[in-house]
Order: C-alpha cells, then structure tokens, then sequence
C-alpha cells in the first residue's frame, strides 16, 4: 500500500471512531428511554411524599361567592386545602408572568377561564385528593364571558382583569381597554401607506392560526421538597427552563438562590408547554413550605390541554402589495392576538407579540408595517410557541399563505412569484424591513432543488388535468399543491434585545476533560427529547479529538449546569452548542500548551490533526488528546495551573435563520371532506448539520405536528366559554396510520456568525409545515373559487366548503 | 383521571354474578374488557361503588354454531372475533367491523358483550347486529331470556338490560350463503368512534337484490336499525334510483349530535355516503 492512502486511511478510521459531527450517531439516551428506565418526574417517589390536586372553576366566568372546604378537610387522609386566601398572606396568590402580567395562582374573586385553578388540595395518596376535590363547595355567580377575541374590546364587554382594570399602562405601553393588553408596532407606518396607495396589485385576507396546544406526551409536573432543618428547597420539575425557575422561585419566595435546587430530570416532549410557570409548581411549594414534607402534583391529561399553556390564536388581517409583473412592493399586517385571561406567553421580555416581525418571510419586501393589538378573552392563558421560535410559526403562516393569495390574483404561479420575490444570496447579510438581520441563506438554490426534485411542472400538469376531468364528474377527488418556503428565526438571543426578567438570553457549557481522557460536559439547556447528550457530545468529539462515547452530557441539575436559559426557540444548538464549541476550543489552546511541553517543542511547531497535536512536518511526533489530558493533571508545563476545562458563557452576536422549501401533494375527497398527503417533500437548510439522523427524525416530528395543527388539531370553546375536546379523544394527536410519510432533503448554507456554522432545526418544520398543509387544501379548492379556506382542514370543515360551492348532489 | 374508591369482587359463576349485583342494586356494574367502563370511571362520569368482574366466569367464552345461529359468548374479545375462521366463514362482517374498532390493544381486552351491553351508540357491534338480527341472550335470577339486538336499545346508555341481568351470548342467525356484506366507517383517526357508520348486508339473485338490512352506527341516541332504507332496496337492481332512494330514508331517520366530529348536518350526510359506499361494496361482494 502506497504510504500517503496508508496515511489517508488512518485518519479516516481516527476520524470515525470520534463520531463527531456530521456522524449519524445512534442517539445514546434512547438506551434508556425504549426500555422504560427513563427517570422522570412522576417516577420519583420520596419518604413522606404527599399528593396535590386541584378544584377548578366549571365556570369561564364567574364571581366566587364562598368556597367552603370542611367537607374536604374531614375526609380522612386529607392534610390540607389551600385556597387563595391562604396564600394571600404569602403573596403568593398571583405570580408574575414572563410577559410582564401578573396570573392567578388560586382564583381570588373571580374566575376567569373554565378550568382555573380554585384550591389545592393535598392528600395522602392521589386517590384521596382527588376525592377530596368534589368535596370543596364553591359557590359561584356567573358572569357573562368573552370568547371571541373581537369582542373584548367593545365598549359593552364585561371587565375581565378587575385587578387591573385601573391599571391603564400595562407591561408593554397604554391599554386601550380594560381587556386590552398592549399594542405593539413596528415598521413604517407612512412608507407602507403610500405604497399600497400607489401599488398595482393588492390584496388582503384575514389569515387565522387557530388555538392549539403543544400536548407533549408528558403532562406538566412538579415534587417539592422543603427541608425545614436546612431551609432550603429542592423542586424537581417538567422545565424546559429550570434555572429561570430557579430565579423565579427565589424572587417571588423570597429563598436566596443557592438554597433552592431546581432540577429538571427526563423530560418527555415540551414543545413549549413546559417553559412557564404553573400554579401547580406553586402550589407543591407552598405545600411543601408549609407541611414540611415532599408534595408531589401531577398534571392530568385534560388540565393539561385545557389550563396549561395554549398556542397560536393569532388573527391575522394580512395585506401584500406588488406590481402587476409580481414584484412585492409592501407589507401591512394588523394582528388580534387572543391572550386569554392573563398575559403568560413565553417570550423574550421585550417582545409582546415575540418575533411576530419575521413575517416578511424570505422576500426582499422594502417596507412593512406591523401592529398587534392583544387582549384578554375568558380562556386559559398560554400563547407559547408551540415547536416554534416565538410567534415564527404564525409570522410564516401569515406570510406563505398571502403570497398564495397573491399569486393567484396575479394569475401567477405561486412558486414563480416566490423565486421572483427571494432574497438573493448576494444580499446576506440582509436588512429586512421590519428589524432583522438575516445571516445567510441560499433560496433559490433550495426552492429550484425541491421543485426539480419533486417534479413541480408534471405535477401541475397532472393537477390541471384532474381538474378538468373533476369537471367533467369523472372523479370526486380534487388534487392539492401546497409550497411553502420559510425563513425561521432562532436562538435568541443576543442581549441587546433579548432577556427573560431582564436575565439576558446567553446560554452556556462547562467541560471537564479527566485525567483518562474522558469527559463530562454540563449545558443550561435541557433537552425533553431533543438528543442534546447525543448531539453535544459529538461537537466537543470533532472539537477536541475525543470519542463521542466517551463524553457525558448532563443537563437539568441547576446546582451543577452552568446558568443557562433553557430550550426553547431552537436556541439550543445556536447558543448552548455555539458556548460548547468555544468552550472546548479554550480546553484545546491549553492542550496545545501542553502539548508543545511534552514534545519539547514550540507551540507553533504544531497541528491539529483530528484527535492529536502533531509536529508539523514529522507526523509520527505527536500527543494524543487522551495523552494531553493525562499530563495536564500530572506534569503540566511550569508555572501553568493543572487541569484541564473550560467554561464558556456564550451572548450570540445575532440570531440565526433556518430556511426551507416544502411541497406537499394533498388528494381531498369531497364528498367526506377527507383529505390524504399522497407525498410531502421537506428540504432544510439549518446550516452545518451535527447529526443527519437526529435532524431527520426531528423534520419528522415536526412535521407530524405540523399536520396535526393544519388538518384538525384544536383547543375550541363553545359561545359559554366551555372548552371542547380537552381530551385525546378529540384532539388531534395523529397516530403511525394517520401521518403522511416524509421525505427528506436538505442544502447546506452555514450561519456566518456561529462558530461551527449550526442554525437550529428542531422547530422549522413545523414552521414550514403547518402553511403548507394549509396552502394544499386551498390549492385543492382555489380552481372552484373556494377563497380563504381557514385551518383547521378536518373533515367536516372541508366537507363545509363543498356544501358551500354547491359540490355535492 | 382518577376514579373514585369501589370494591372488586370477582364471581366465578353466573349464578353468583347476578346474585351479587342484586344484592349490591344499583351502586354495581358488571366490568368485562374495562374499555368503555373504565374511561368513564376515571372522568367520572361514572363511580360505581362495585365492580363486579366477568373475566372469571366459566362459560361466557367462545364461538359456536348452534342450530341456524353462531352463538358467541358475551365475554369473547374483539380480538378473538377477527381470529374466528368460523366467523370468518360464516358472517365475515363481524370480522370487518372488528378490525374498524378501535386498536389492537383495545381489541385484546374489549370484549363483545361489553360492546353490545354498554349502550353508547358510537359502538360499532350494536347496529350491526341490528343489521343481522341477532339476539342477546340476558340471564337473571329467574334464567335466561331473549331480546332482538333491534328492540334491546332505548336511549343512550339505556337499554333492555333489568337490574341483576348479565348478558351472556349473542346468538346471529347464519346468513345465507353469497351474501354481500360492508360496514363503512367514517373516523378521524384510528382509536376513534364513528362520525358516522353503515353496515350493510344483501342478498342477490341475479342482479335482483332480494334482501336487504341496514345499520347505522353513531349517528342517533342508539345505533339505528334502517328498516325503510332495506325494504327500499328489495326487488330492486341496486341502480341510482332505488341507492338513492334507500339513502334518504337512511338520513331521514338519523338524529345525531353536533360534536367535535363535525355538526349534525354533516354526520348525518355522513351516513348517507357510508350507506352508499358500503352497498356497492356488499353487491360486489354478494354472489347471485
Ligand atoms: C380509545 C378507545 C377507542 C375505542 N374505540 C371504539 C370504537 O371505535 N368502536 C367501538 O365499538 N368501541 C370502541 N371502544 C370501546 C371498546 O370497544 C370497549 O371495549 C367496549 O365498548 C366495551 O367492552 P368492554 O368489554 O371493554 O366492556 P366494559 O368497559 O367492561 O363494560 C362496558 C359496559 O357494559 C357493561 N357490561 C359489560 N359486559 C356486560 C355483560 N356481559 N352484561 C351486562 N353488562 C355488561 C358494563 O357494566 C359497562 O357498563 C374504544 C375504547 C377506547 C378506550
């Protein structure tokens, strides 16, 4: 064998043993996970534990008369009920929200959405507590409630917030309205004006994102434990965020910081839903506080779908403006954001209405205007991003949905209008018109990759001539092409416009390489199902020359992890990964010192290659990474101190913006309104890709619950403010049979500013999913003049549309 | 999704099984597969105070022939009845609408009796056997009686059953064979009950259609048995004109509630193409 393939082969099989990145790396968490040994909150059992359950307000809106809780407190086995007035002494029967708004942690007066939390009652077992809840006698008066966010700011609507209702400058500038929240603006109102009173073309179409829920498998939960002795609290919770609990906590108790520790085990799916904070956390506390001994609650299935944490609920007024050759000339969207009956959407503190301004999407729009007016209606409050950076599900939504709208005024075809329309590669980094500086992106490659790939032009061919033969009534099945081509924004964020409660939005890595070379490595985020032990561990594997399988990854122990603010927004890997990259690089400048003392020569002498330092030009003098970490500990260079790690605190220069072209093929039966994904096509570009496989199978899981929130996924509420379908009975959580089969593709355009190029993947398909179901199932109907047709697609509502065009016999 | 406090008890004969629900009136309830009692139980919709177990009773188990009928004991499993090469010969709808219920984890624990004695009209065996005519056999302390599934529904959760009975087997006439068959079931996903759903049996000679029964699942406070919709069909070639017909007297008698499925409007048109989809399949199915 000729000596330079000798060489080449050797560090190629080096190279693999690291699996670092670019590896389809097995994710290492699911050895336990698919054998039932995860650890999560409800498998842990204390001495002592004891169990909280709540009472909760039938009534959406009503004025508490009496709450009478002997009954319970007789029931034997019962320890306690807490009420508001208990907790009131406290100041604990409000807390506030990350939105700058205060929520009801046991109602006081009133009630406010179906479901609210009333008392607390805590019991021996859970069977017991559970009992003990229809034994406290709440007498309520009902009051009239507001369902339809239309009508919250009528002169004549009842006042919701009677806390507040003096309060005329909220959190976020004047309130209009007793139920009005804040509005918030950005843009050039004049500029944008002009150009629509100028333009050729205009068009305008209220574009509804219906309320959801991000329903992870894992309902919320929480075990508080008070050591009365030590005076310190250890909270064990479903938190994507578990130090700002820890902050949070400490504020509003009043314990100093490093008497609470807050750990977040296992964690199955978030989605969003477990970045707030609950009344259920509370009140374990409180319980907990009070009793001396561990409380335990756990959320069930329906408080979880109907009290903690909806999404969506945006609606939309969404104008585009353009030339009659299709050029985008100006973009004007007012936004209703329906915030039920607090303001608890989990966003940076700075931004209301979150990063609803990304709404100009992947087009190089000159001007925009944007206005969000929220209000508070009598429904749970929430308003999180559900598998998507702030409000960037709905931004795309508004966004690919008009461009539609537009195309098919213009008599265009929509995916020419958008190649018309990109921004060109030349223009990154680019300065959108309401704020954002994109970092990078390659459009017209990817959306020319997708359409050639799926076949655009013979689809469309098909598509016209099922059209004619439907015409003809030679099929009852109306074929549907749905494009959408999104541009998300993740990783929040840089701290000049990014903080939680004023924590700026920095995460963080701290890495210990041992003496034998192995490693642990702790983050501030933490993963619900994400793979962050797999995927870190394969950063620092390419980064420093270690096998991933050596590299442990803990995450969730606030007493441990470095400061970090959590995962949510795909910020994981553009920060937390970003701080694990230059954290490890510190560790590699000081094995290079060592290095260069072990082999007596001068650092600059020296190369890295894959898992060594070698002498440049003498290949066969070197020290391995395992070597390094051996002397680091034991002969340092002089004067150098011994050890080897790092910590790093990572603040993102700016944020990063995943970008995709995905086309779905739909088949709709009209005749029971059924709709099929005969093929869904799904390119991303998340920059470099640290694991093929885990990226793949989160597009897959974003993508289901992509599906899911366009074809029938709902939290609805009847004109009394009842909330429906609270269940998995009929809330849409597809299962195998029902979930369209994916493809998968992808270009790679690396983030300029983040040091290994990553851009986050986990949320944008669902971005990008959720329009183009919806774009399918309007392309479906478009020919037959359908209009606007609003999500959700289930059955019976496109069965409606039918009725309406007269389709059926 | 807890259940309140009740007491288990566990009879081992039949006997002993209404004795005890008897004794123990109105606070107990029979428990076979648990999958409609027990969600119920843990919404508490229902507390029942006793349980009273089926499962280790000799005897309510299996799938005979029997004179004209195939007689199933009330405690055989969904699952056993797709497992049935008997059922399989003999009335393979029933194996076509089991495999429409539910799943199979559902399946091996949900039992026929259970299904058919339950009352909720978004089961699937109730209208179709309306649609075969079978008869439930129900056992009190005064023996056994008969009641035609047709007659056994009265409203929702109410049914023939009196206090201390158990339903022990389903006896369905055997039908005659070439028969064509479907049941059509309109779901919005797996695990789900019907929007809306038809079972249908015919018999053909030539391409004269000489019997015809219809039944409607969901769609109504109790599955519904379209007598009119069948009657409609009988001497008929099966054309539009007589489907049609047949499909608006099927509609005609439906009243279904407005649900997260869709209003009532929709289901009950609903029905109407389930019917229409499951005759063309029973006639292509039926021999002449
Ligand atoms: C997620 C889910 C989806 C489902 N989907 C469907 C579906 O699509 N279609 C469908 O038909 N069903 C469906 N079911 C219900 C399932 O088929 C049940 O198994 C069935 O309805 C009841 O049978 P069981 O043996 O489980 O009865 P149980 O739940 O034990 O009992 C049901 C009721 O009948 C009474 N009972 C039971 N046996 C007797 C008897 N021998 N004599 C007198 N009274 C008796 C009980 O007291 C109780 O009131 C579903 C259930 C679940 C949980």
């Amino acid at each position: 064998m000729n000596e330079q393939v000798k060489i080449d082969l050797d560090r190629a099989e080096r190279a693999e043993k690291l699996q670092g990145m670019g590896c389809k790396r097995k994710r290492v968490e699911d050895i336990r996970f698919t054998q039932g040994k995860g650890s999560y909150v409800d498998d842990l059992k204390l001495p002592g534990m004891v169990f909280g359950d709540f009472v909760r307000s039938p009534h959406a809106h009503a004025r508490i008369v009496s709450i009478d809780t002997s009954r319970a407190k007789a029931l034997p086995g019962v320890i306690a009920v807490l009420t508001a007035a208990d907790l009131k002494p406290l100041g604990l029967h409000y807390m506030p929200t990350l939105a700058g708004d205060v929520q009801a942690v046991l109602a006081e007066e009133k009630v406010l959405f179906q479901n609210q939390e009333v008392a607390f009652v805590i019991a021996e077992d859970r069977y017991i507590a559970s009992d003990a809840t229809e034994l406290v006698d709440v007498e309520y008066e009902a009051l009239p409630c507001i369902v339809d966010p239309f009508r919250s700011m009528l002169p004549d609507a009842p006042i919701l917030r009677e806390d507040i209702k003096d309060k005329m400058t909220g959190a976020h500038g004047p309130r209009k309205h007793p139920n009005h929240i804040f509005e918030w603006q950005i843009g050039d109102k004049q500029a944008t004006d002009d150009v629509f009173a100028k333009a050729d073309v205009t068009i305008k179409e209220m574009l509804v994102d219906h309320r959801t829920h991000p329903s992870p498998l894992e309902t919320c939960q929480s075990v508080a434990s008070f050591d009365k002795v030590k005076g310190e609290l250890t909270l064990w919770g479903t938190f994507q965020a578990p130090h700002v609990i820890r902050t949070v906590v400490s504020l509003i108790s009043g314990l100093p910081e490093h008497k609470i520790h807050v750990i977040a085990p296992d964690i199955g799916g978030g989605f969003g839903n477990k970045v707030g904070a609950y009344a259920g956390y509370v009140c374990s506390v409180v319980g907990s506080i009070v009793l001396g001994v561990p409380v335990k609650w756990v959320e069930d299935r329906m408080e979880n779908l109907s009290t903690t944490s909806f999404a969506r609920d945006y609606h939309m007024t969404t104008e585009l403006a353009a030339t009659k050759e299709g050029k985008i000339v100006g973009m004007r969207v007012h936004v209703l954001a329906d915030h039920g009956a607090f303001d608890a959407c989990a966003d940076p503190s700075k931004w209301p209405a979150g990063f609803m301004n990304i709404c100009t999407g992947s087009y190089d729009i000159p001007v925009a205007h944007l206005v969000v007016d929220g209000v508070y209606t009598n429904k749970a409050s929430g308003g999180v991003a559900y598998r998507c950076s702030f409000r960037v599900t709905e931004a795309v939504f508004a966004i690919e949905r008009a461009i539609e709208v537009l195309a098919q005024k213009l008599g265009m075809d929509s995916a020419e209008l958008r190649m018309k329309n990109f921004i060109r590669a030349e223009q990154f980094p680019y300065q959108s018109a309401l704020g954002w500086e994109y970092d990078s992106g390659n459009y017209h490659v990817a959306m020319q990759k997708a359409m050639d790939t799926i076949g655009y032009r013979q689809l469309r061919a098909e598509q016209a001539e099922k059209r004619e033969a439907f015409k003809r009534g030679e099929t009852r099945e109306l074929m549907g092409i749905g494009i959408s081509f999104f541009t998300e924004i993740v990783g929040a964020g840089p701290a000049k416009n990014c903080d939680i409660l004023g924590v700026a939005m920095f995460d963080s890595a701290e890495i210990r390489i041992h003496p034998t070379g192995s490693v642990i490595a702790r983050m501030g985020t933490k993963s619900q199902g994400q793979g962050h032990e797999t995927t870190y561990a394969q950063i620092i594997a390419t980064e420093l020359g270690i096998p991933a399988d050596d590299i442990m990854i803990e995450e969730g122990n606030t007493d441990t992890a470095p400061y970090g603010l959590g995962t949510y927004g795909s910020r994981s890997t553009p920060v937390a990964g970003a701080a694990t990259a230059v954290a490890a690089r510190k560790i590699k400048a000081k094995a290079q010192m060592i290095a260069a003392h072990m082999l007596e020569v001068h650092e600059g002498d020296l190369e890295w290659d894959i898992d060594r330092f070698r002498v440049k030009g003498l290949p066969e003098k070197f020290k391995t990474m395992k070597e390094i970490a051996w002397s680091a500990y034991n002969a340092p260079p002089p004067n150098m101190e011994p050890g080897l790690e790092a910590v790093n605190y990572y603040e993102p220069p700016n944020m990063t913006y995943p970008f995709g072209a995905y086309f779905c093929i739909m088949d709709i039966d009209v005749d029971t309104g059924v709709a099929k994904t005969r093929r869904f096509y799904a390119l991303d570009d998340c920059g470099t890709r640290i694991n093929p496989m885990i990226i793949e199978g989160q597009v897959h899981g974003g993508l289901t619950e992509a599906f899911a929130c366009a074809m029938g996924q709902e939290i609805r509420y009847d004109e009394m403010g009842n909330v429906m379908g609270a269940s998995f009975m009929d809330f849409f959580l597809p299962t195998a049979v029902e979930t369209p089969k994916w493809e998968t593709d992808f270009t790679v355009t690396p983030s300029p500013h983040h040091p290994i190029g990553a851009k986050g993947v986990g949320e944008s398909p669902h971005v990008g999913g959720v329009p183009c179901f919806s774009n399918a199932v309007n392309d479906a109907y478009a020919f037959l003049g359908a209009g606007n047709i609003q999500m959700p697609h289930d059955a019976w509502r496109l069965w409606k549309v039918g009725e309406r065009l007269g389709l059926h016999a | 999704m807890i259940p309140g406090t009740f007491a288990y008890h566990r009879p081992t004969t039949i006997d002993s099984a209404v004795a005890l629900l008897i004794e123990l009136g109105e606070d107990a309830r029979p428990l076979a597969g648990g999958h409609s009692l027990i969600p119920l139980m843990k919404t508490r919709l229902a507390s029942p105070e006793h349980l009273v177990d089926l499962t280790g009773i000799d005897g309510l188990n299996g799938i005979e022939r029997s004179d004209g009928d195939v007689v199933i004991g009330a405690m055989t499993t969904q699952h056993s009845l797709i497992g049935s090469s008997l059922l399989s010969e003999l009335v393979p709808i029933v194996r076509e609408t089991s495999l429409r219920i539910a799943d199979p984890q559902i399946r091996y624990k949900g039992t026929l009796g259970g299904n058919c004695a339950n009352g909720d009209p978004g089961n699937d065996m109730p209208a179709l056997m309306q649609c075969l005519n079978a008869r439930y056999v129900l056992t009190g302390n005064e023996g056994p009686r008969e009641v035609a599934a047709r007659d056994f529904y009265l409203g929702a959760y109410e049914t023939a059953l009196a206090a201390g009975e158990i339903l022990t087997a389903v006896r369905i006439p055997i039908p005659a064979p070439g028969h064509g068959y479907a049941y059509e079931k309109l779901k919005r996903k797996v695990g789900d009950y019907a929007t809306a759903a038809a079972a249908v049996m015919i018999t053909m000679a030539g391409d004269t259609c000489t019997s015809a029964s219809i039944g409607l699942t969901n769609v109504a406070e109790t599955p519904l048995w379209a007598e009119e919709a069948g009657r409609l069909l009988v001497g008929t070639k099966l054309d539009e004109g007589s489907i049609a017909s047949a499909v608006a007297a099927a509609e005609a008698i439906t009243d279904p509630a407005s649900d997260m499925r869709g209003p009532a409007d929709y289901r009950t048109k609903m029905a109407g193409v389930m019917l229409r989809r499951a005759l063309e399949r029973a006639r292509s199915r039926a021999k002449a």
